[in-house]
């Protein structure tokens, strides 16, 4: 290569870079460079607040199927719940029927006790009554004359002496 | 044969080629008729047309005229006469400040035309201006090294090709990314149209370049540096892939814009070393302390070494690149056979591809190695 001048190229490319660096760099550089920085700035934002937006639903899917699964653990306890008292009930009521009948079987003997004995007290005092007249009836026929009833008074009497 | 065309690009050349014949044929003339034209306007000095002097087509001047710097900016031929883009001489001679235009010099890169401006006797030979009596004074090979000869020439702070072009990308890229920054203003949502472009590319450089090598914690306070490298190194790569004006120029291939360039990662780097980092390049930690005086000198020169790397490998990339392409275009014109055309046409398609690789390749390798240079004067170790 031919060499020229040392010092003009030298002058002009020290000058011209200095100045275009300078302005470059206040002019284009700067906002160029911010613009870029800003601009991923906001992209990286927008990607965490999508991603964290993805994570909030995933959340809240999440909570839905718990409380989901809480009511359906809670209806399932209220079935087994009602089942259990249903079955209760039934047994509860089964036992106060047989309590019942028992009772019921009891009084009904104890009336026909009382009946029966009621019946024989009756039928007793019938009976004696009956005795009585017969009695009557047979003394009345005895005492028809004198001597049977002095004869009665004085066995009596001396039953009486007796005791 | 002779050659008029001098900084003509190989798009154009490779067009010239499909007439080959007709276009030297006219070469001839062309020059007659030049020196003609030339003198009446020479200011009254001696005015020898540099393509005058060159009787045989030589790849070697082609190559190094496409691949250096110049006053002007060489758009085309056209009937042997060259159509220029004249870009503004400035120097700081010893009388003080001078600039004019550059279409003074005529084409001249002999150092015959003499140029007065006032009162300055200024002779341009090889894109080199020196004062007239000092270059007389010259051997030929102090002339060809005329470079670094300042007692016997103005310095110069012309804006030259490079420059131009370099302005050029500097003032594009600008308002491509204000563009964008103020799309963002509009458009706080997904990028479209030109940030969607960029911004993959802005967020490339963050999440591949600067991050991994620099750090989470402090890459923040480098992407603007790191991202105006690779904007500026990879749009003037491709400038210099583009055969045509405004482009062409061979900016990022020229080892003075590469120097700046590694120049400023060294400052940055340097500015920005943390206590680790001279620690590292005084008193090696972890090393016997006879070892410790010796590293010192390797790692300071490592220090150089680093950015003289960057400077020379983005350097001789597109250079090579440029030399290919300009080689296989040169094929042409050295079989001087129209046959030659398409094959070397194909070549070139190839190369030029390739270069496209190269040209975003080699901007993010000379901005991944900054970072890591960055990152490594920067970098925080809690082992010892």
């Amino acid at each position: 290569m031919q060499l020229t001048s040392p010092e003009s190229l030298i002058f002009w490319t020290t000058l011209i870079f200095v100045v275009f660096f300078i302005l470059l760099a206040k002019f284009a550089w700067k906002p160029i460079l911010g613009a870029v920085k800003s601009r991923e700035e906001s992209i990286n934002n927008a990607l965490a607040s999508a991603e964290a937006a993805r994570r909030e639903m995933q959340n809240l899917t999440a909570d839905n199927e718990r409380i989901l699964q809480e009511a359906r653990m809670e209806r399932d306890a209220l079935l087994k719940e009602a089942r259990d008292m249903r079955d209760k009930m039934v047994a509860d009521s089964k036992q106060e029927a047989q309590v019942q009948g028992e009772r019921m079987i009891e009084q009904a003997k104890a009336a026909i006790e009382a009946e029966k004995n009621a019946a024989m007290a009756e039928l007793k005092s019938q009976v004696s009554s009956l005795s009585l007249e017969i009695a009557e009836k047979l003394l009345k026929e005895e005492l028809s004359n004198k001597d049977a009833q002095t004869k009665l008074v004085e066995r009596m009497l001396g039953d009486v002496k007796l005791n | 044969m002779i050659i008029s065309i001098k900084p003509v690009r190989f798009l154009l050349l490779a067009l010239l080629a499909l007439t080959p014949t007709l276009n030297f044929a006219a070469s001839n003339d062309s020059i007659a008729d030049k020196t003609e034209v030339v003198e009446p306007v020479s200011e009254g000095h001696e005015a020898v047309s540099s393509h005058a002097a060159e009787k045989e087509f030589s790849p070697t001047d082609l190559i190094n005229s496409h691949i250096g710097d110049s006053h002007e900016f060489h758009i085309a031929d056209w009937g042997g006469h060259p159509i220029s883009f004249y870009l503004p001489v400035i120097l700081w001679t010893n009388s003080g400040l001078e600039v004019f235009s550059s279409e003074h010099f005529h084409h001249d890169n002999t150092g015959h035309h003499i140029v007065n401006a006032n009162g300055q006797e200024l002779v341009r030979y090889k894109e080199i201006i020196f004062y007239a009596d000092k270059f007389e004074a010259l051997t030929q090979d102090e002339r060809d090294n005329g470079a670094f000869a300042f007692d016997a020439r103005p310095l110069d702070f012309s804006i030259t090709k490079n420059v131009f072009s370099m302005l050029m990308s500097a003032i594009v890229l600008f308002f491509l990314f204000f563009a964008v920054a103020r799309s963002y203003k509009k458009n706080p949502k997904a990028p479209k149209g030109l940030a969607g472009f960029l911004e993959p590319l802005v967020t490339y450089v963050r999440d591949e370049i600067a991050i991994p090598n620099i750090g989470t914690k402090k890459y923040a306070k480098f992407m603007p540096y790191l991202l105006t490298i690779f904007f500026f190194i990879w749009i003037n790569n491709l400038i210099g892939l583009i055969p045509f004006f405004p482009f062409s120029s061979n900016l990022t291939g020229n080892i003075y814009f590469t120097f700046v360039m590694a120049v400023i990662t060294f400052i940055v780097t340097t500015v920005s070393g943390n206590k680790e980092y001279w620690g590292h390049i005084f008193w090696m930690p972890g090393v016997p302390t006879p070892m410790k005086f010796f590293m010192m000198p390797i790692e300071l020169i490592g220090m150089i070494t680093k950015p003289f790397a960057l400077m020379i490998r983005l350097f001789a990339n597109i250079t090579a690149g440029h030399i290919i392409i300009l080689s296989l275009v040169s094929l042409i014109f050295i079989f001087k056979s129209i046959a030659i055309g398409p094959v070397a046409g194909a070549f070139v398609l190839f190369m030029t591809v390739l270069e496209m690789l190269v040209a975003a390749l080699q901007a993010y390798v000379f901005t991944l190695l900054s970072a890591l240079f960055i990152g490594q004067a920067v970098a925080e170790h809690d082992h010892h």
